[in-house]
């Protein structure tokens, strides 16, 4: 008997066993105890709410929603929401943090000196301080009446930025997404077989035919192709307005994101081997073919890993927009949670939401990682 | 010939050859510096006006500050106490003073490499976060009780902070060690807990310790919200410092646990005196990283409803008092994070440069 508790088989297998066992009890006895809160406080379960109509409206969304759409949908643009503000500033953020790179490895001192300041301030700043800066800064600036302009087409005013936008509906905004979307698995499909004008010329035809279509068609004859807005009253009347809750959340994850965004990219630039550069030379290339086939392709590669960790960091400090009221999936759930009462089932949607963008970004930026890495090694 | 050292080539050094170098090398180099000095001259003389020679300091002189005017410093003045200190009773403030020095004191002694050792570090900040709690709480020796719902500005930030640190630490280790474990179970669950967890916001863990906890368990294990929410943050954190802990394990050799194991060493003697301290210095720049990502991120406690500095700081604005006063009460607010993360991350830079000279 006692052979059986000495043998390290036995042991191992009663220790993982015993742990097992210790997570199921917990689960079991946190579903009980939450079954029976849950009932206590009179709360429905189960996914049904999904079909309800909210009744409160939210104050920015790329769909459209109101008081009498379904929580499935509110969520879903939520979702889109937080897509939105978070890919505008991945772009952002790497274009900005790209030439702070650039600024901080020329050999210029001036130019060094200002990338290094503003890389030390933006990054030691909390984001959420940043995005309650810019919000005050943007609420606190003239009403529409006395709002600064640019030569009369873009607006800046407390209520946010108003913009020329072109005046076309959804539907035109999909059917040319859709010819881009052909041209480009046109172009795909045939790189192996067409060259030259016959590859290029019918994609391009694509887009232009479908362009004129959506212009000649279904337009009212007395509006343009491009809505400028207008001062009408107390309001702006025409093109797009960014509103101050999304441009604060856009610049205080930006600027705070380049700063990390650019020491990544310089980390990756300077990780260059300098022999490489200098054999690029000796072999009579020029800077840009070193830079373009040489450097930025070895830096590339090595500074993707730390770019997809940021990339989903960024992505998931999206959150911080609650604190200035931008609906994102965040704030949407949170609101669903004090309306519905869907404690349970919101939370697990939430928690669903992040793991599916984030697993997405990892994904497309693993496959990528994959196509440039370094044949044969792991 | 060849042991002859040539003479520098002409023009290569001197100070007209350095200025040329950093300066003018080329000419859209000049038009950059000249460009660049431009607009460095233009901002430092619009900031050093704003917020030095015109500004205002004094409380008495708050009619002056205008549109037009620098800085209205003295709203600092006026509610410099609400956001350091938040709402704790005005006559017992010197306690939450003390009690952020004593954990100030703590984090500037833990630099100190004589700290260094597995045990003196865990004892120096227990010790530190436990007269931190005793100051702050107090309810003896004539102390008066101030229960935790009152703490406030910096001090709540630092509290959340020291706790955050001092719980997750342990936290951290134990999740690496499972995570490195032989018995597959047991990796394989803290594997997929440490992902799940990274991979959320940590709103969404704060938000669920504030508001779903209280559903799923029973009423005595529940605490108060504020000590669900800094173990939740804990665990967060915990799950982040663990992958760095299991890489500086990683980077330690394979045949020091085997010479361990073949000496007979016991497992948690090869584990604290073998593995754990060269796993922590190993990893002590990404560590120190990661306290100050923690630094920063306690501000987002604000949005489920604590009131730490940040939520201190909209409120000394939030009154029509000194509502137009945002732009200098936000950027005191960053000037006190940008002590703390700015000092933390230069010494965790120098020492990434001392270690990789091989010292330390």
């Amino acid at each position: 008997m006692s052979q059986i508790f000495a043998s390290q088989r036995f042991r191992r297998t009663a220790l993982q066993g015993g742990f097992l066992l210790g997570v199921v009890a917990l689960i079991v006895s946190i579903i009980f105890v939450g079954k029976s809160n849950i009932a206590d406080q009179g709360m429905a379960t189960g996914f049904g709410f999904l079909e309800q109509t909210t009744g409160w409206p939210i104050n920015f969304s790329i769909i459209e929603v109101t008081g009498r759409s379904t929580y499935a949908r509110v969520l879903w643009a939520g979702l889109l929401n937080t897509m939105l503000v978070g890919f505008l500033t991945l772009i952002f953020a790497t274009v900005l943090g790209l030439l702070l790179a650039l600024m901080r490895v020329s050999s210029n001192t001036l130019m060094k000196l200002v990338g290094v300041s503003y890389v030390e301030v933006f990054r030691n700043v909390p984001v959420i301080l940043q995005v309650f800066f810019w919000y005050a800064i943007l609420t606190h600036l003239p009403s529409p009446k006395q709002a600064y302009s640019i030569s009369e087409m873009f607006f800046l005013s407390n209520r946010g930025l108003m913009m020329p936008a072109p005046a076309i509906s959804g539907s035109d905004v999909l059917s040319l997404l859709g010819a881009l979307i052909a041209a480009g698995g046109f172009l795909w499909l045939s790189r192996e077989r067409l060259s030259g004008l016959l590859r290029w010329a019918p994609a391009i035809g694509i887009v232009v035919l479908v362009f004129l279509i959506t212009l000649f068609t279904g337009r009212a004859p007395d509006t343009g192709l491009i809505s400028i807005p207008e001062l009408k009253g107390l309001r702006f009347v025409g093109g797009v307005m960014l509103k101050p809750e999304l441009t604060a959340l856009l610049i205080g994850l930006t600027l705070f994101g380049a700063s990390y965004i650019g020491e990544i990219i310089r980390g990756g630039l300077l990780s260059v081997d300098r022999g490489k550069l200098e054999a690029g030379s000796a072999l009579g290339f020029s800077t840009f073919q070193i830079n373009r086939l040489i450097r930025v392709p070895l830096a590339f590669r090595a500074m993707l890993p730390s770019l997809t960790n940021q990339y989903i960091w960024l992505m998931k400090g999206t959150t911080v927009g609650i604190a200035v009221g931008y609906p994102d999936y965040f704030a949407i759930v949170s609101t669903s949670i004090n309306q519905s009462g869907q404690t349970m089932e919101l939370l697990a949607l939430l928690m669903g939401g992040f793991i599916l963008i984030n697993y997405s970004i990892g994904f497309l930026m693993n496959m990528l990682n994959d196509r440039i890495k370094l044949k044969g090694r792991s | 010939m060849i042991n002859e050292a040539l003479a520098p080539p002409l023009g290569a050094s001197g100070p007209a050859a350095w200025l040329r170098k950093h300066f003018f090398s080329t000419w859209y180099d000049t038009a950059f510096s000249l460009i660049f000095a431009v607009l460095i001259y233009l901002a430092l003389e619009a900031f050093i006006g704003w917020a030095f020679v015109n500004a205002i300091w004094r409380v008495e002189n708050k009619h002056l500050c205008t549109h037009d005017a620098g800085a209205c410093w003295a709203v600092i003045e006026s509610r410099g106490r609400l956001i350091l200190f938040g709402l704790y009773p005005y006559e017992e403030q010197w306690r939450s003073t003390l009690a952020c020095l004593s954990v100030i004191t703590t984090i500037a002694l833990s630099c100190l490499p004589r700290f260094w050792s597995i045990r003196r570090l865990p004892i120096l900040w227990v010790a530190g976060f436990a007269t931190f709690v005793l100051l702050m709480r107090g309810g003896f020796a004539g102390l008066e009780l101030v229960t935790s719902e009152k703490w406030g500005g910096l001090s709540l930030t630092i509290f959340i902070f020291s706790g955050v640190v001092v719980i997750g630490m342990p936290l951290a280790v134990l999740f690496a060690l499972a995570r490195r474990s032989s018995l597959p179970v047991i990796a394989k669950s803290f594997g997929f807990f440490i992902d799940i967890v990274r991979s959320l916001p940590l709103l969404t863990l704060l938000f669920a310790a504030a508001v779903v906890v209280p559903l799923l368990v029973p009423d005595w294990l529940q605490g108060n919200k504020l000590m669900r929410v800094v173990i939740a943050f804990a665990i967060f954190f915990a799950a982040y410092q663990a992958e760095i802990i299991r890489a500086g394990l990683q980077s330690t050799s394979q045949g020091q646990e085997e010479a361990a194991v073949a000496l007979g060493m016991p497992y948690w003697s090869l584990v604290i005196d073998i593995l754990l301290p060269q796993a922590f210095r190993n990893t002590l720049p990404s560590t120190i990283n990661q306290a100050v990502i923690t630094i920063k991120e306690t501000s987002i406690v604000t949005i489920i409803g604590f009131f730490e500095v940040m939520a201190s700081g909209n409120a000394a604005i939030g009154t029509g008092e000194w509502g137009n006063q945002y732009v200098e009460v936000y950027v005191f607010l960053a000037l006190i994070y940008f002590v703390f993360v700015f000092g933390l991350s230069r010494y965790g830079a120098w020492l990434e440069t001392r270690m990789r000279l091989g010292h330390a």
